[in-house]
């Protein structure tokens, strides 16, 4: 169960997207992960899955730079997007997140019309071909534009919960993103709207990498090409603190198939989390 | 402890005395809260019936005459509500971008969270200093400090009419420039607690697709938090309509109508510091109708604040 | 490393930042310039003056061309004995009123009217509080007799007082847990001892905190004071003082401000200082018993 050492990499057939070296990162003192090694390969479905409070969403908010957002995080080692570290003082945070999109737990539209929550995001990042027909293309392939089309002008918040994750999936292609991060984009969600979704990230795996936390096995397990296991561990400091890790990471068929770790298969046949 | 459980409870049913003690508690509390009820009834009622004689003797023209004359008991007080009401509106024009800015710095991470929270505090300090310190100050240090621009821009700028009197001292334009700075702390705590109060996870909205800071703030983060800062400025506006002693010092007290925001002015709260001690006769019921006046301008303006925080917080 | 993710100074966008940055600092500068002038020109030039005799004198009357203006004594008094008496007016009336709003209000038209005269009373201008004081109490002479003194100053400054005190008591004790609330009156406490010696006692330091607020604003009121308490140029004396006109910080900064005389001014930023002393005192008290309250949350 120790972490020191990288874990061995079994995908170097595939292209890197992001890789994490030696990636330490911190709340307020209080470590959330540590001494991760781990490759994203380029154009495929990554599933981040494992007990809640491991330090899932730590890992895929620090891949954009959202976690610059809380005053008190603090990380260590470095991550690497196409050949530069993203933590580099030289970097812009904003460009990082023109490039690398995220859709959130909870859908978060813009309190704007459903046209404006997909047009703001186009504009500010520089967008000057034709609006109406981006706002349509991102919205279909989002696969949310027949329930939309005849109320493009409505609040955004006032769509369904379901629709309105898809329409922030939708305002996330439509800024055209290298990568995609996903954090439960399901979790709030009815069976319908979440198949509904899962189709979407059908549709987008052929042209973006995806990352995407899911508590859900059966959705690793069907949108997924490569799954990460992370856990949790105590640390001694006396307050019952814990720790995430990466315990196993591989292709998902192996995950679920043929785990290395036995805490894997443990995790994977529901036995705890 | 004894064992034996019976005999232990004897209080099973509650006696008369406690029963009478919550009940009094009760009617006590309410009773209190009923002062509130009969306190604003009362003052509204008091300030009515006191301004009722120079109401029906003076109607509508004591809003846009300005002669105030006890001798010929000629009473208008458009001199004074104009000067209450040019007062606060410019006062609260310069305090707005002032003020929003600020709580913009405070909230969001500009500069590094301890100066923030020493920004912060310093301006609740400011709120502490009583206004009339603010007056005195105003008179010694920032008037004089001031008259030399004030007396360019009358120089090169006299044609408009709001800059064409020679700056002699106290007046409309330093009175104006204090209420500023009395305004200032409750626009910026108010804007500062709405813009806390927006849900972080439609700030992660904003810099997710890639919103500079500048533009998630504008865009979307204060919008979001308008319907408090809205609020909060109506109460400022209410509160300078109102403030008495540090205006009442700068502001010059002049009986006489001018444009001018150089000259001295008047405004209803000034006027009743100045005159109510020692006014009688028909003095004191015109004096009471310039109080009633200035209370429909701010109880108009405080329910209005507290509509606009409602209603437009329904829409978020 | 990848040329994109540079962070590059001179793009449209980054120098819009860098502006609104700047346009908002500046703005920040220019609100709390203010206070730091107001508070070094308060510290030095009644700072100056400090001396014993300040405390135990009694201020002179103006007109005379002296060289001192005597000392403030009495108005640091007054100060004390109006804002007292304020407090017992408008403490109990105050925290009865939060209490019926947190604990025994059902949501009916009665208490959101009081609700909204809370709000509205805390938006009365002060200087209708003195009006409305001066109409009902001072010239009517209804206490004893007299007219200007202590009593209807304390009485004026209570109005201003109310609204503070009634919403915070009612905030605090509406952070008290439901809870702990239920578990008293589950094992049979009456309302009464519920609240005493519950809730009460839980909301005590915010109760508290507002109550220090709601003193340190009327400390420093003149506005209600010119015709209710009005001024004097002598010592209380005794319990008559209670029906008799009273010297006050702030009235005589007012009366002293506008005096032509240079040692009466200077009285002015002497009681200036003292007066500023005190509030600052009061506020940062109340901030920090704020503070630890939210600490222990
Ligand atoms: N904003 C935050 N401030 C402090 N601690 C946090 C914050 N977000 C997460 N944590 C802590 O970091 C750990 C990992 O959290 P998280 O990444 O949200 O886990 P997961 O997404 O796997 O459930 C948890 O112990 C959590 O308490
Ligand atoms: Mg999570």
């Amino acid at each position: 169960m120790n972490t020191s050492a990288p874990i061995e990499n079994l995908i170097s057939k595939e292209k890197i997207a992001i890789a994490f070296e030696n990636v330490s990162i911190s709340y307020g003192g209080n470590e959330a992960i540590k001494n991760l090694y781990l490759n994203f390969p380029k154009g495929k479905v990554t599933a981040l899955i494992g007990p809640s409070g491991c330090g899932k969403s730590t890992v895929l908010r620090a891949i954009n730079r959202m976690n610059d957002l809380i005053p008190d995080c603090k990380i260590k080692g470095r991550i690497f997007y196409e050949g530069s570290d993203l933590y580099d003082p030289n970097i812009d945070p904003v460009e990082v997140r023109r490039r690398i999109g995220m859709v959130f737990q909870q859908p978060n539209p813009f309190p704007k019309s459903i046209y404006e929550n997909i047009a703001f995001g186009a504009r500010i990042n520089g967008y000057s071909g034709n609006m109406d027909k981006l706002v349509e293309k991102s919205l279909k392939k989002a696969a949310v534009w027949d329930e939309c089309k005849d109320k493009l002008n409505k609040s955004g918040c006032s769509l369904s919960g379901g629709q309105q994750q898809r329409l922030c999936i939708a305002r996330t292609i439509a800024i055209r993103p290298d990568i995609i991060l996903m954090d439960e984009p399901c979790s709030a969600l009815d069976p319908i709207s979440t198949l509904k979704i899962e189709e979407t990230i059908h549709e987008l795996k052929n042209n973006y990498t995806i990352i995407i936390v899911t508590h859900n096995m059966q959705q690793a397990y069907r949108i997924s090409d490569y799954t990460a296991f992370f856990n949790a561990e105590n640390v001694d400091d006396g307050e019952g603190g814990k720790v995430g890790y990466l315990a196993e990471f591989n292709e998902t068929e192996t995950i679920f198939g043929s785990p290395k770790q036995k805490i894997t298969k443990d995790y994977i046949s529901g036995k705890f989390g | 402890m004894s064992n034996d459980q019976s005999g232990q409870y004897e209080l099973r049913r509650r006696t008369d005395s406690e029963r009478f003690l919550d009940r009094a508690f009760r009617d006590l509390s309410i009773t209190m809260a009923s002062v509130v009820a009969v306190l604003l009834i009362g003052i509204f009622l008091f300030v009515f019936s006191g301004a009722f004689e120079s109401i029906g003797r003076y109607g509508l023209k004591y809003l846009v005459t300005s002669e105030w004359n006890p001798v010929s008991d000629q009473y208008g007080a458009f001199n004074a509500i104009y000067g209450t009401i040019i007062t606060s509106l410019t006062s609260i024009c310069v305090a707005v971008p002032l003020g929003i800015g600020t709580a913009i710095v405070i909230t969001e991470d500009i500069l590094p969270k301890k100066i923030r929270e020493t920004i912060g505090l310093m301006v609740e300090l400011l709120a502490a200093i009583p206004s009339v310190v603010l007056g005195l100050w105003a008179i010694f240090v920032m008037e004089p400090f001031l008259r030399p621009i004030f007396i360019a821009v009358n120089h090169y700028f006299g044609w408009f009419p709001f800059f064409s009197t020679k700056p002699i001292g106290p007046g409309i334009m330093p009175a104006t420039l204090i209420l500023v700075i009395m305004i200032l702390p409750i626009i910026t705590s108010i804007s500062r607690d709405s813009l806390n109060q927006v849900p972080l996870p439609l700030r992660e909205a904003a810099y997710g697709i890639g919103a500079t800071r500048w533009s998630a703030i504008l865009h979307i983060i204060l919008p979001a938090a308008i319907s408090g800062i809205a609020g909060g400025i109506l109460l400022a506006l209410g509160r300078a309509m109102g403030e008495t002693m540090a205006v009442t010092m700068i502001i010059g007290n002049s009986l006489n109508f001018n444009w001018s925001l150089f000259a001295p002015g008047n405004t209803i709260s000034a006027m009743l510091a100045n005159q109510f001690g020692e006014a009688d006769g028909s003095q004191v019921s015109s004096l009471m109708y310039a109080a009633f006046v200035l209370m429909i301008l701010t109880l108009s303006v405080n329910i209005a604040a507290q509509y606009i925080v409602k209603r437009l917080s329904l829409k978020y | 490393m990848n040329q994109d993710l540079i962070y590059k100074k001179s793009i449209k966008r980054n120098i819009i930042e860098f502006l609104l940055n700047t346009i908002a600092i500046t703005f920040t500068f220019i609100v709390v310039l203010p206070l730091v002038l107001v508070l070094f020109y308060v510290l030095i030039k009644g700072g100056e003056q400090l001396n014993f005799a300040l405390f135990t004198q009694l201020p002179e009357p103006p007109g005379d061309d002296l060289l001192s203006a005597g000392g403030i004594g009495n108005a640091i008094l007054g100060t004390i004995i109006v804002t007292t008496i304020a407090s017992i007016i408008a403490i109990p009336i105050g925290v009865g009123g939060g209490i019926y709003l947190a604990e025994y209000a059902k949501g009916g038209s009665f208490s959101k009217f009081i609700r909204f005269g809370t709000n509205i009373l805390s938006g009365i201008p002060s200087i209708i509080a003195g009006v409305f004081i001066y109409g009902t109490i001072v010239s009517t002479k209804i206490i004893f007799g007299s007219s200007f003194s202590s009593l209807a100053g304390g009485m004026a400054l209570s109005i201003l007082m109310l609204p503070t005190i009634i919403k915070t008591t009612d905030e605090g004790l509406k952070l008290v847990s439901d809870n702990l609330r239920k578990g008293a009156l589950c094992v049979g406490a009456s309302k009464f001892t519920t609240i005493t010696s519950i809730t009460l006692p839980t909301a005590f330091r915010p109760i508290v905190t507002g109550i220090l607020l709601a003193v340190a604003r009327a400390a420093g009121e003149t506005a209600p004071l010119i015709f209710t308490a009005l001024f004097s140029f002598y010592w209380p004396q005794g319990s008559e003082s209670f029906l008799e006109p009273i010297a006050s910080l702030s009235v005589l900064i007012y009366n002293f401000a506008l005096e032509p005389y240079k040692a009466q001014n200077e009285l002015a930023w002497a009681a200036s200082f003292i007066l500023i002393i005190l509030l600052l005192f009061l506020n940062l008290l109340a901030r920090y018993l704020n503070k630890l309250t939210i600490q222990n949350k």
